[in-house]
């Protein structure tokens, strides 16, 4: 049985359905409206809103840009990307208990070409249209991968570009074969292209000719999604109706409206949530999560593919390529008192990604709590409390998806003292952080630090697993910022590269995250569970276990 | 006149000169690398690289700045990194709520700063005097972003009763609806200058109230009415300077309390610029907002003679 995460005893449980419900609705006194609607009048009227309107306060501090390949993250590709626009490959995301599989979406089958496996063939999805009436085909596939990567055709978009470019890092070609059938082409066989054609969008060539520009076209956008965009006002709010002629009538939506407002202050989304002007906010502060439950709000999460560690540095000094050293910092974290010290929002990690995933295998070694054992490990490495050893460790003090830095590697920093690592933290801003991530440990801004503190999404084996150790991986071509070489990692990331049976590109996938936890590559500490708070109004809401939700079955009870 | 006009405007281009090298060289001094934003975490050097040279940041930092000044005298502040829209236009959406937020605020404080003051002067050292003095004390140094939090807690949170943050989503909303907007940021932001003035305004009551010359006025008949004019008109160029400065903290200094409502104004915009690192949108606010301050030094400047003649001759 698939393993969910329950918020309110903060174990791992087995579990139908994630989310719950936590207390009743506050119901706010008669008594009191009456009082200040005297006081204070007709200012004091509220707006009236057309049922059926979900209004979610997101943390970005800007409207995702509705072109298609969007901005500010995954939060962007989760209520925009995914909502107005979609890709050839859809996730299936309808379910809270299992890990999100792709499902056909604006291709109806694909395949590889069994005698050449760098030559794809997509069937494209008959009968669909764009939300300005134009119809989906392959001239529309073409457009769109054109739009990012051939930089003289004239809709060639820098910043879509930007975005969704290094997503398919070996498409070199695609062609149209007929109407309703593409072909792409690889470098060279990649049996992960499904994961990456996932990632680009479709938007309408006929809406952005008809506009003239992207920029232009931002303001009458149109992809295939379950909802269309009424309304886009920057920084400030765009309106999201249902589209009835939606291809799928099993995802039409049942919401009339989708309301997206920019509210990057944490107690501001939680004030707005608790006032009634939104009812669904991203990413509670950990502090509100209390009151907030006290107030029949519900606190929904469910664990995602993503991972909070301390990417180790294996370059000649780092004490981190003693592999004793590395599996003693792992038994030394007290995770579930770091759990408690979040107020219950996170999943203790054992490897890079959760044991409930596919991906996990066996490993031999087990990620946990025992300073015992961790000390001994050190006494082998001949370190102890009163023989430490220093660690610099680069940190950022927020950062999507850090979750809450300083408060987790000040824990960290206790509980590795205890062993004999005494660590010294440089703390960076987080775009700082990444550039030096992308520059790699050898880069000057390491500034000597053996370690660096980024979380990871890990969407598939690629992002998950592959791109951290893979020897060919360095900087500039890749993010193996640690410089790790291993001929095993490096097998088994070709063979999860050329191996079309997934059976066995799966056995591959979990060896090689075996790989990780064995040698404890990583110091394995935490995944997030992507809590939001949602008022009680709020109905059908499925937390999949990723970074993307599906919100066609979500509604509003008036 | 004109000629002391033209002198303010004339020492007005230097310090706008001085502000624009220090606005642009004070946020390459940040360490991180703005295209980290726009770009995926995973992006590769190579697009990186492609997506600098794009931005011209690939060039020296003096020739970026010239380049820089060329295009913002002749109203081009560039494309902001992030949204790739242009920065006035962002600024100039921006610059709308933050003046009428700024507005609403300072009307606020100037009614509640001159009654108070006004009151508290002329009562030095009475009850009355003292419940001015306290709330102009709690208006200074309350810290504004915790005064508008507690705002929202009662106002918004438990009474319901107005809008804890945003500017409304609809864009057909009369003038009350937006007015309901506007109330608890225009009351947080107010609190500051309003004690300021109520405390500025008082001295200045109180000084001029001792001065010879009311005694004389006194003593020539003159009734309270009349005598409470000239001093208003004898206090009013140094509570005129206060408040024009107070009216540029107040578009400045709103990056709290924009980002605690989540007002679209320049104070939030300003605040996601930093976070984002976006460099090109970054300095044209600042830049903006200095020179907004500038022109509100300059526009003081110009109406204090109107009131004290004796000014033209500094």
């Amino acid at each position: 049985m698939p393993i969910g995460y329950d918020l309110k005893s903060g174990a791992l449980a087995a579990l139908g359905h994630t989310a719950r419900k936590l207390s009743s609705w506050q119901v706010l006194r008669p008594a009191k409206h009456l009082a200040c609607a005297t006081a204070l009048g007709l200012l004091m009227a509220h707006g009236a809103m057309a049922e059926g309107t979900l209004r979610v306060a997101l943390t970005a501090s800007d409207i995702p840009l509705p072109n298609g390949q969007t901005d500010q993250g995954a939060e962007g590709m989760r209520f925009m990307g995914y909502t107005v626009f979609e890709a050839l490959i859809n996730y299936d995301l309808s379910s809270a208990d299992k890990p999100v599989t792709l499902v056909p979406g604006l291709a109806s089958e694909w395949s590889v070409n069994p005698d050449d496996k760098t030559k794809w063939t997509f069937k494209l999805r008959e009968g669909v249209t764009f939300h300005d009436g134009s119809p989906f085909n392959a001239d529309a596939v073409i457009f769109n991968f054109d739009k990012i990567k051939d930089e003289s055709a004239p809709q060639y978009d820098e910043k879509q570009s930007g975005q969704g470019r290094g997503r398919i890092p070996t498409v070199t070609g695609y062609t149209k074969i007929d109407d309703m059938t593409v072909e792409i082409t690889t470098s060279a066989p990649d049996a992960l292209i499904p994961y990456q054609i996932a990632w680009i969008v479709m938007s309408s060539p006929a809406a952005w000719e008809a506009a003239g520009s992207w920029d232009a076209f931002l303001n009458a956008p149109a992809g295939t999604g379950p909802f269309k965009v009424s309304e886009y006002v920057p920084r400030e709010r765009a309106v999201l109706t249902r589209n009835d002629a939606y291809w799928d009538p099993e995802r039409v939506p049942e919401l009339d409206e989708l309301v997206l407002l920019p509210v990057p202050d944490a107690s501001a989304r939680v004030a707005a949530l608790r006032s009634g002007q939104v009812d669904w906010i991203e990413a509670p502060p950990a502090d509100a999560m209390a009151s907030l439950e006290a107030a029949g709000f519900e606190i929904v999460s469910n664990v995602y593919p993503h991972v909070w560690p301390w990417h180790f540095s294996m370059l000649e000094g780092s004490p981190w390529t003693d592999e004793r050293v590395r599996k003693a910092a792992n038994l030394a974290i007290d995770r579930e008192g770091m759990k408690s010290l979040l107020g219950g929002m996170m999943l203790p990690a054992q490897g890079m990604v959760p044991p409930t995933s596919d991906w996990f295998g066996e490993p031999e070694f087990t990620v946990g709590y025992d300073v015992e054992a961790a000390k001994a490990l050190m006494a082998e490495a001949g370190i102890s409390k009163e023989n430490p050893i220093s660690v610099k460790a680069i940190i950022s003090p927020s950062g999507g998806g850090q979750m809450q830095p300083i408060l987790m590697n000040e824990y960290i920093q206790q509980n590795l003292a205890e062993i004999g690592i005494n660590v010294e933290f440089d703390v960076r801003d987080w775009n700082a952080l990444i550039s030096n991530w992308r520059a790699g440990a050898k880069d000057p801004t390491t500034n000597g630090a053996m370690s660096t503190n980024s979380s990871y999404f890990s969407q598939d084996p690629f992002t998950s697993l592959m791109r951290h150790i893979d020897s060919r991986l360095v900087a500039p071509k890749g993010t193996n910022w640690g410089y790790y070489e291993s001929a095993e990692a490096d097998a088994l990331i070709d063979q999860i590269r050329s191996e079309f049976d997934t059976t066995i590109q799966l056995e591959a996938i979990q060896s090689l995250h075996e790989h990780y936890v064995d040698n404890a590559l990583f110091l394995f500490v935490a995944h997030d569970v992507q809590p939001r708070a949602i008022s009680a109004k709020v109905k059908g809401f499925i937390p999949a276990q990723n970074w993307f939700q599906d919100l066609t079955p979500v509604s509003i009870e008036e | 006149m004109l000629g002391y006009i033209l002198k303010r405007l004339l020492h007005a281009v230097p310090v706008a000169l001085a502000v624009s090298v220090i606005c642009f060289s004070l946020v390459q001094l940040a360490p991180g690398d703005p295209l980290a934003v726009v770009l995926p975490a995973d992006a590769s050097q190579e697009t990186v690289d492609a997506v600098k040279a794009q931005y011209g940041l690939d060039r020296p930092l003096v020739v970026q700045y010239f380049i820089w000044l060329g295009n913002v005298v002749t109203g081009d502040f560039g494309k902001s990194i992030a949204t790739g829209r242009p920065v006035l236009s962002e600024i100039s959406n921006a610059i709308g709520y933050s003046l009428s937020l700024a507005f609403l605020a300072s009307l606020m404080a100037l009614i509640v700063g001159l009654s108070l003051g006004m009151l508290a002067g002329y009562t030095i050292g009475s009850p009355v005097d003292k419940v001015a003095s306290a709330f102009a004390i709690s208006g200074v140094s309350i810290p504004h972003y915790w005064l508008g939090i507690v705002l929202v807690v009662i106002f918004s949170v438990q009474l319901n009763a107005l809008p804890a943050m945003g500017a409304g989503t609809n864009p057909d909303a009369g003038i009350l609806e937006r007015l309901r907007f506007m109330i608890l940021p225009a009351v947080t932001l107010a609190a500051m200058p309003a004690g300021i003035v109520t405390r500025s305004v008082r001295a200045l009551v109180a000084e001029t109230l001792a001065r010879d010359f009311v005694t004389a006025l006194r003593a020539k008949g003159l009734t309270e009415v009349q005598i409470f004019g000239h001093v208003v008109k004898n206090s009013a160029p140094t509570a005129l300077a206060v408040i024009g400065v107070q009216m540029g903290y107040l578009m400045a200094g709103s990056i709290l309390v924009e980002t605690v409502f989540s007002w679209p104004g320049t104070g939030l915009l300003l605040n996601s610029a930093i976070l984002t690192r976006d460099i090109p949108l970054l300095q044209g606010t600042i830049l903006v907002l200095a020179l907004f301050f500038v022109a509100m030094n300059l526009i003081v400047d110009i109406l204090q003679p109107l009131f004290d003649p004796r000014i033209k001759r500094i």
